[in-house]
């Protein structure tokens, strides 16, 4: 640190805490209490990194969010590293790393500086404009620019750190931690309030708690010292819940918004083990005030963009608050008078101040007064033309205005130095306003945009709705807040409030030079380098909307938002096409605020916890045994069992052969199961299925196929009649949930006539599936007493029997073509049912086998998988399964479809079997299929829906949709694949078994 | 994320409900009765209005009770709330 930059005794920087860091490889030293910028600036260090387009030196600008230039990369663990951190906002902790971004070899020697020389050459649009042609070559330019582009490093290794996410309520929330949020929060508080204040920084009290000079006064103390007896009543407030370090990112209708608390990003890093690192706040507050305050403009002017040219009040800040001179020759460029509350902490503070160039005329306020008293050289009508210095400023050279403002007359001035504090007055922070849907209107006396309509239950007071002197803000805040929450009185009634007034006001948003604007480089927003020129550009070739401007300006495009650039592109865009800015309207603010980590948003939702999932009673019973899962909707289904090695396919084979030969087992736990009951269940049934349910008997089961309304297969299953009123209906395994919805959708809306009740039962019973010619034999040996003959209990039949104490019902019915049992138990009986069936078909090989298995033995079959098979566009028809829709019934959901002009078109495309040429060939499921394939355009038939290869028929098999398929049996068509096309015959969708024997064992 | 105003359980967030799209279209009692644009109509046709929307809402992740709102869609204002059954209000 140079002692010549320190000053010591700030109440806000420990000094008795020294804190080490490294700054482009070297060891440097800060304190407590700094940032990351203060403590560089401690250390003379105002080059920090170069910018996006030209590499041109950039400095340390602000002291907070609205930063462009001081980003850096914190850390060097490929895991922990993070890019783009304003250093005005980091807190310094001991051990802290950071380097320079977009700067090679070095920040201080930038090979990518040669950029600045060729700017001519580079104006707005270059890229999209020089890279246009030849169309080819783009691959070849876009390598070349993503590696000249961007500007920190992402990590590259996982994310080791702790998120959290919290909810939270409260009466008011108060976004801002300065004195009119204060004041706020303790209105409400003693109106009994529950209140949430959020501060993004360590501290609360804003910009007035370092705020030392003589002129401000409330009742009578100095400003600072009033607000910190308020603070200290806040803290001990009980109504207050206070969340310091906690920015507020984004506020949504309904008054919800969204807020990150850092909690470990100060600490060192061997504090931080096992601690959650930033926890994301999901707020729902009956009312909100927006507190957020103002941040200062730049002036616009040639070559304002070197180090050591900051804003005015950072300049103030760092010396009050941090005890840190940024220069020991200053300048201050000003265009209003809060820039001489800078001057006045340089004078107190006994920090040189060589001159001040006010645009202004003159100024007869309290504090330029007292500037003028100090003897300190102002000068009036004057603009800044050019600076002068590479890595930091050296001189200014200063000319006087005419009297439009338009242009620079008489001699240039040049005056010496190392700091320029610049303003160009303040800009209300409306962003949350904003976001929030809130609608802003243009104050054309102070220049900004403040607050005007929102439809929420909110407020904006301070300098965020555009007051920018103490007694306007402290006594609007009270009025405002008082009304708000319909207070009569409070203890701010009788406050007494004294401070400088501003009373001469002028704004120029591009200050002339003497030079051509062609010859000059004024910034507007500077990490992303564009200029005052290339706004100007974008006009002239055509662009009139402000977002068009913007995106190809790319003004206002990084990572600090255009926080500082905005208001200056929006005035400039005005002047040249001689707009009202009010008509001209600002870009979008959209949420976040300020960049959030992925870590935060994503909270605890990562790895196993990035979703639920639901697995079957069985579940550990696959697992012991070696089976491969699945994901179906949620659930995690068993999808094969390899033994000793085996390939998915050669398990694949095994298991079916085995299910066909003699016995397989399956867990169908997760299909859906809805239980219905009610007199009207029957009429019910026969609403939502396609085909007839009158004539069910009880001890029953009848497959269904229910419609959308618009004639497309939504979802099929078996359904059980367990007695006179009381069906259990399956459904398929993800289509659950949505057919309970539908179901209750129809009751509830359309036919509540009915006595219907359902119950989603999935989760209460578990199945095991016994199939294959041995089955009987192994259902048997577990249920001794049960009657099994085909004539007691034939296919599509139910009987409910009990095993010890375990009810249970069995079902015969099948999915596979096989002889089939189906068991349900209630599910805490799953593992135990499943373990009795493995037992009893031991001297069987009963073989347990997974979806792919129950794929591939129901495509033998022909059997559809809706949502395989199907897509939404499928009706009964086209699957050829015409039997299933009844002719009697007058009425059921989807029917009245499938006689409109579209679906009874005979071209559509239709369910069929397709079989290779070559036997062993397999088709790719989704692979294309047509007819003739030189003819361009090559016209689509249609597509692969499901394919296997059969161990039992020895040859490949496969499921099409295909366009006027029921007309093409036997015909020969092709499927081209990237390197072969494959030959295929049309065929039947039953490929096994067409007689259906198997079932009968 | 708004909050919804559920007539059985109460005010709870938009995230525990589902929405049925437009409110108040009933389902023809006899659909063989009607000619292809005519049941289009009640199939397809939905009306998408900047201002006050009749829609259907289910509080999924509740009672999974059915309902109507009347929401401004232009800013997500809910003006009413109301059970199946009952009148859309005048508005």
């Amino acid at each position: 640190m140079s002692k010549n930059l320190r000053i010591n005794n700030k109440q806000f920087v420990d000094e008795t805490r020294k804190l080490s860091f490294v700054f482009n490889g070297k060891k440097l030293y800060g304190y407590k209490g700094d940032t990351l910028a203060s403590a560089l600036l401690s250390n003379n260090i105002h080059l920090v990194g170069r910018s996006f387009k030209y590499h041109r030196p950039r400095g340390i600008m602000t002291s907070g969010s609205e930063e462009p230039n001081a980003i850096l990369q914190i850390g060097n663990d490929d895991a922990l590293t993070e890019p783009n951190v304003r250093a005005t906002e980091i807190e310094l902790y001991d051990g802290l790393i950071c380097n320079s971004q977009n700067c090679w070899p070095s920040v201080k020697f930038d090979i990518g500086g040669i950029n600045n020389f060729l700017s001519p050459l580079l104006p707005a649009g270059f890229y999209y404009k020089t890279f246009m042609w030849p169309a080819s070559f783009w691959e070849k330019y876009e390598y070349f620019i993503r590696k000249s582009a961007g500007l920190g490093k992402s990590p590259t290794k996982q994310d080791p750190d702790m998120y959290d996410h919290r909810y939270m309520h409260c009466d008011i929330l108060i976004v801002g931690g300065g004195v009119s949020g204060l004041i706020a929060a303790k209105i409400a508080s003693d109106d009994n309030k529950k209140v949430l204040l959020l501060e993004d920084k360590e501290l609360l009290g804003g910009s007035l708690i370092y705020d030392d000079n003589d002129i401000s006064k409330i009742d009578n103390q100095k400003s600072s010292e009033w607000l910190k007896r308020l603070i200290d009543n806040i803290n001990n407030d009980k109504n207050i819940i206070i969340k310091t370090r906690t920015s507020l990112a984004a506020y949504h209708n309904y008054n919800f918004l969204l807020a990150r608390q850092n909690l470990t990003d100060h600490l060192s890093v061997n504090d931080r083990n096992n601690k959650i690192r930033q926890r994301l706040y999901k707020i729902r507050a009956k009312k909100v005030i927006i507190s957020t305050g103002a941040i200062e403009r730049p002036q616009i002017f040639h070559n304002n963009d070197r180090p050591g040219i900051m804003l005015a009040s950072a300049v103030k800040k760092y010396i009050d608050y941090y005890g840190v001179r940024c220069g020991l020759e200053n300048v201050l460029f000003t265009n209003n008078d809060s820039a001489y509350e800078t001057a006045l902490s340089l004078h107190n503070s006994g920090t040189k101040l060589n001159a001040i160039i006010d645009i202004r005329d003159n100024s007869s306020s309290e504090i330029v007064t007292k500037i003028k008293s100090l003897g300190i050289q102002i000068y009036w009508n004057h603009t800044i033309v050019n600076t002068k210095g590479y890595k930091r400023i050296k001189k200014v050279t200063v000319m006087k205005l005419n009297d439009k403002g338009n242009d620079v007359i008489g001699k240039k001035i040049e005056l010496n130095c190392d700091c320029l504090a610049i303003s160009g007055g303040w800009t209300p922070m409306v962003h949350l306003f904003t976001q929030s849907g809130g609608k802003l209107k243009f104050d054309n006396k102070d220049n900004i945009f403040v607050p005007d309509k929102t439809n929420l239950n909110q407020l904006s007071i301070g300098s965020a709705k555009g007051d920018f002197e103490l007694d306007d803000v402290l006594i609007n805040s009270i009025k405002d807040t008082k009304k708000f929450l319909q207070i009569e009185n409070s203890n701010f009634d009788k406050i007494d409030v004294k401070c400088s007034k501003e009373k001469e006001k002028k704004n120029i948003w591009l200050l002339p030079s003497d030079k051509p604007l062609s010859k000059t480089k004024p910034f507007l927003d500077y990490q992303n380098d564009s200029t005052a020129k290339d706004i100007k550009l974008a006009l002239r070739e055509g662009f009139k909307s402000i977002e068009h401007v913007k995106r190809y300006t790319t003004t206002g495009m990084g990572t600090d938002q255009g926080k500082l650039a905005n208001m200056h592109a929006l005035g400039i865009v005005a002047d040249t096409t001689n707009t009202n800015m009010g008509d001209l309207g600002t870009t979008t603010f959209r949420p976040p605020y300020t960049p959030l980590t992925f870590g935060t948003i994503v909270g605890r939702n990562v790895g196993q916890f990035f979703d639920v999932f639901r697995k079957t009673p069985m579940h550990d019973w696959h697992v012991d045994n070696n089976a491969k899962f699945e994901n179906v909707g949620q659930w995690k289904r068993a999808w094969y069992y390899p033994k000793d090695g085996e390939s998915m396919h050669d398990t694949v084979q095994r298991e079916s052969k085995a299910a066909r030969k003699s016995s397989g087992i399956l867990d169908a736990s997760t299909l859906g199961k809805i239980d219905i009951q009610g007199t009207d269940a029957n009429e019910f049934l026969n609403r939502v299925y396609t085909n007839a349910w009158s004539k069910l008997q009880v001890g029953k089961c009848r497959y269904g196929l229910m419609l959308n309304e618009d004639g497309m297969v939504y979802d099929d299953g078996v359904t059980t009649k367990l007695g006179e009123n009381h069906y259990l209906m399956t459904t398929t395994t993800g289509g659950a949930a949505n057919v309970m919805s539908k179901l209750e959708d129809y009751l509830q809306t359309e036919w509540p006539e009915l006595n219907v009740f359902l119950t989603s039962v999935t989760d209460h019973y578990a199945t095991a599936s016994v199939c294959g010619p041995n089955a009987k034999k192994i259902i048997n040996k577990i249920f001794k007493d049960l009657d099994l003959s085909d004539e007691s209990f034939p296919h599509m039949s139910f009987k409910e029997v009990k095993l010890g104490d375990i009810n249970c019902r069995v079902m015969r019915i099948s999915f596979t073509g096989e002889l089939s049992y189906e068991i349900n138990v209630e599910a805490s009986y799953g593992k135990y049912i499943w373990e009795k069936c493995i037992e009893a078909g031991k001297e069987f090989n009963i073989t347990p086998y997974g979806t792919e298995t129950m794929h591939l033995l129901r495509a033998e079959k022909g059997f559809i998988i809706v949502g395989q098979d199907t897509d939404g566009t499928m009706t009964p028809v086209d699957l050829q399964m015409d039997w299933i829709i009844s002719k009697k019934k007058y009425d059921f959901i989807g029917k009245r479809s499938l006689y409109r002009s579209d679906t009874i078109r005979e071209d559509r495309k239709q369910l069929v079997g397709l079989l290779t040429d070559d036997p062993n060939e397999i088709l790719e499921e989704g692979a294309q299929i047509v007819k003739d394939e030189n003819k361009k355009p090559v016209n689509m038939l249609g597509h692969v829906t499901s394919s296997y290869f059969s161990p039992t028929l020895k040859k490949s098999i496969a499921l099409a949709v295909l366009k006027e398929g029921k007309q093409l049996k036997g015909q020969k068509l092709l499927v081209p694949m990237i390197n072969k096309t494959i030959k295929v015959t049309v065929s039947d969708t039953v490929f096994l078994d067409k007689k259906n024997e198997r079932i009968n064992g | 994320m708004f909050l919804i105003n559920c007539p059985y359980c109460g005010e709870r967030d938009q995230s525990e409900f589902i929405s049925g799209g437009e409110a108040h279209i009933a389902r023809p009692k006899q659909p063989t009765e009607l000619n292809d644009d005519q049941w289009a109509e009640y199939l397809f046709m939905r009306k998408n209005i900047k201002g006050v929307q009749f829609e259907r809402w289910n509080h999924a992740h509740g009672c999974r009770k059915w309902f109507n709102v009347a929401r401004d869609t232009s800013n997500d204002k809910i003006e009413k709330v109301y059970k199946m059954g009952e009148q859309p209000p005048k508005l």
